[in-house]
């Protein structure tokens, strides 16, 4: 794929109700009419087993998750940590195909919440940029994350999604400059920020950093903005989502997998649940206002995201 | 002959290929790396002069161009050796690593982190970093630890920490991940020095330039020497830094580029080549070739030579593949074993078996070269740390055990 500028602004899709840019939409509108963030957990797809994604995506929506962000299996995973790494091992070494991933979600998003796919960009090379965008949309995929396609290579394969109502994803890192932020501050479905530099992972402690580096993102950026790696407990989720739009969660979530290997979407609508109900709005918490008012404060328009 | 551009762009191209397939967070880091090497090398004269001056008096530059009088008579054409294995740590390696830790210094970072296969990169990057006053951590694949004991050994020696690699294959290419994991996670201290011309942009064009002294002195050398340019310039491939920097100098002269990449057991089975049997792709944040199954993941690489058993390789050489400015040729284990004794008996020189594939290329060559075009290897390093291996795969062969 040939290298097309980083600040082209992506096509405007045409936008119809069944689109991934809609329903993403959607859902980040639903959770905060809820006054709560979107909450957006992750799992690998064929981990324990292809044949339990369903079951997990549709464990995932039942405790309340927002989007489920589905991770395909990729030999060389550079932004991942020891407990993604092994869950995409794993699935490699069971037989983990990608040929039967799409059809694997299209029997399960019918009933699932929006689904964004985490992947890296070799597979999707390998299978034909158009061919994957192709068979996750017909899949019923809403949007892609592509960890090691950063802005500046992401021209044709953002145009590519567009075309076809899907989003690609823009990360945003605390090492981002503001010339990046402005770059993605607008467009369809949401940014993805970063929460440290590193790689996903299981952390004990929140770094304090994440919500200074949370407000820096949502004064700069008109879309939603979700905030992952790292953000592990419901106390951290609660934290992170009084200050983002959305909070993503994967290595805590594929840990509780791997602990209960027989039954993954026990593992699944536990955890999740979990983390759901310490998001849920309490107004004896004053975080929200403040942050809104702080938004208001600094000149900007009203709650449009 | 093919006429190669400028490469890169600016957008870190060669051709279709290169570019920066990492995560956001390394961005502003490359956008650093980039602007701080511009300005070293067109603006700071200091600097050249420091990095000429440790070529010279710490290296030992310029390596020696050796006439190779009994393998000339065998190949039935004048073969001229580059001998990279006379540098100190013993090959091509020590050109890269000191030009870029150099470069860290200038840039205010502190910690040095590399990736190593066979060891003779993380034996480099050690090296300088004692000759530096820099710490140095060096991540290794499992598997490399334990075939490369003794190159372990002398890191730790030269004070640098080494990490096992666990994951994936437990390999160089593994041990390329974890290194790029750390450089994600402490990219504000810590400095990266790629071993090779792999990687996002500028390394690929960095590392080029670092090693590009090979073919600049190869090029006085031979002109001194044999009165005229070479026919044909030899290299092996793993990465590609030994070739290109060979390769680089002579781009604009009529002159035959050859990179020789490891078969391994051959190309039917287990191998290395990924120009030779490889499909475009990203790996280690580059667009290039690689091994790769149809569905994008990354194959395990097999080569006796654990500094080609790489499945990537620079995105300049894909470009000079594909616009057949070179050609890429590959050479099975038992071929470079070969002639690992042939270059030892004919000339008293031991090479290391990475460079002993180019050796191998050049000896099938007998008797269809031009009698008159001087032929230069690359003779990237020495075979001393290849010794203990290949004196045990003897010994398991002789026993009748299978080898590898
Ligand atoms: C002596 C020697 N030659 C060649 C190589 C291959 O690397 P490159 O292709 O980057 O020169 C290595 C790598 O370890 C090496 O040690």
């Amino acid at each position: 794929m040939k290298g097309t500028k980083g600040s082209e602004r992506r096509e405007a899709p045409k936008t119809t109700a069944s689109s991934g840019t809609a329903r993403i939409a959607a859902a980040f509108a639903s959770a905060r009419a809820g006054k709560r963030a979107a909450l957006m957990p992750y799992v690998t797809a064929g981990y324990p087993t292809l044949a339990s994604l369903g079951p997990q995506l549709r464990a995932a929506g039942r405790a309340g998750a927002d989007l489920v962000e589905v991770g395909v299996p990729f030999s060389d995973p550079l932004a991942d940590g020891p407990v993604v790494q092994q869950a995409a091992e794993e699935a490699l070494r069971g037989g983990y195909r990608l040929g039967e991933l799409f059809s694997a979600i299209r029997e399960a998003a019918r009933d699932a919440p929006p689904l964004v796919l985490l992947t890296y960009i070799n597979p999707v090379l390998a299978y034909g940029a158009e061919r994957f965008l192709d068979e996750a949309r017909d899949a019923g995929v809403t949007g892609l994350i592509v960890p090691d396609l950063p802005l500046v290579e992401s021209g044709a394969l953002g145009r590519a999604a567009a075309r076809r109502d899907l989003v690609l994803v823009p990360m945003a890192a605390p090492t981002s400059t503001d010339a990046h932020l402005a770059a993605v501050a607008e467009g369809p479905g949401f940014v993805y920020g970063v929460s440290v530099t590193g790689v996903t992972g299981v952390r004990e402690r929140l770094d304090p950093e994440v919500l200074a580096f949370a407000d820096r993102l949502k004064a700069k950026i008109r879309r939603p903005v979700a905030i992952g790696f790292g953000i592990s407990t419901p106390n951290q989720a609660r934290e992170v989502g009084a200050r983002a739009d959305g909070v993503i969660i994967g290595s805590a979530l594929v840990r509780a997998i791997g602990q209960r290997l027989s039954c993954p979407e026990a593992a699944v609508e536990e955890f999740v649940a979990r983390i759901r109900q310490a998001m849920e709005p309490d107004d004896a918490t004053p975080t929200r206002s403040v942050f809104d008012n702080r938004r208001i404060a600094a000149g900007e328009e009203g709650p449009e995201r | 002959m093919t006429r190669v551009a400028r490469v890169p762009d600016r957008h870190g191209r060669f051709g279709r290929f290169g570019g920066r397939y990492v995560p956001e967070t390394l961005i502003p880091a490359l956008v650093e790396l980039e602007r701080a090497y511009q300005e070293v090398v067109v603006h700071d004269p200091a600097f050249t002069r420091e990095l000429r001056g440790l070529l010279r008096d710490y290296v030992g530059r310029p390596s020696p161009l050796t006439y190779a009088a009994r393998i000339s008579d065998v190949v039935g054409a004048p073969v001229y050796l580059k001998r990279e294995d006379l540098n100190h740590t013993g090959a091509h390696k020590i050109n890269n690593t000191l030009g870029q830790a150099l470069l860290a210094r200038r840039m205010g970072k502190t910690r040095l982190i590399a990736e190593t296969g066979a060891g003779q990169h993380g034996v480099a990057t050690a090296t300088v970093a004692a000759l530096l006053g820099m710490r140095a951590e060096v991540y290794m694949g499992q598997v490399d630890v334990e075939r490369q004991a003794l190159n372990v050994y002398r890191m730790n020696l030269l004070g640098a920490a080494v990490h096992p690699v666990t994951g994936g294959t437990a390999t160089l290419k593994d041990a390329t991940n974890e290194a790029i994991r750390d450089w994600v996670t402490n990219v504000r201290d810590t400095y990266y020095i790629i071993g090779s011309v792999v990687g996002p942009h500028p390394y690929p064009a960095m590392v080029r330039d670092f090693q590009s002294v090979i073919g600049q002195e190869a090029r006085r050398q031979i002109t001194k020497m044999a009165g005229r340019l070479p026919g044909m310039a030899v290299a092996p491939v793993g990465g590609g830094s030994n070739a290109m920097g060979l390769f680089y100098p002579f781009r604009h002269d009529p002159v035959d580029l050859v990179g020789v990449e490891a078969a391994g057991e051959g190309l039917q089975g287990r191998h290395a080549a990924s120009l030779v049997r490889g499909r475009p792709g990203v790996l280690h944040g580059a667009f290039s070739y690689l091994l790769q199954t149809d569905e994008g993941q990354v194959l395990p690489a097999h080569s006796v030579s654990a500094g080609l058993d790489y499945p990537g390789v620079g995105p300049e050489h894909a470009y000079y593949r594909e616009t057949g400015r070179a050609r890429y040729e590959a050479i099975t284990d038992a071929e470079a074993l070969e002639a690992f004794h042939r270059l030892s008996e004919l000339e008293g020189i031991i090479p290391a078996l990475e460079s002993a594939h180019a050796v191998a290329w050049v000896l099938k060559q007998a008797g269809r070269l031009p009698v008159d075009a001087p032929v230069i290897i690359n003779l990237s390093g020495r075979g001393d740390k290849d010794v203990d291996q290949v004196a045990a795969l003897e010994r398991r062969a002789r026993s009748g055990e299978v080898g590898g």
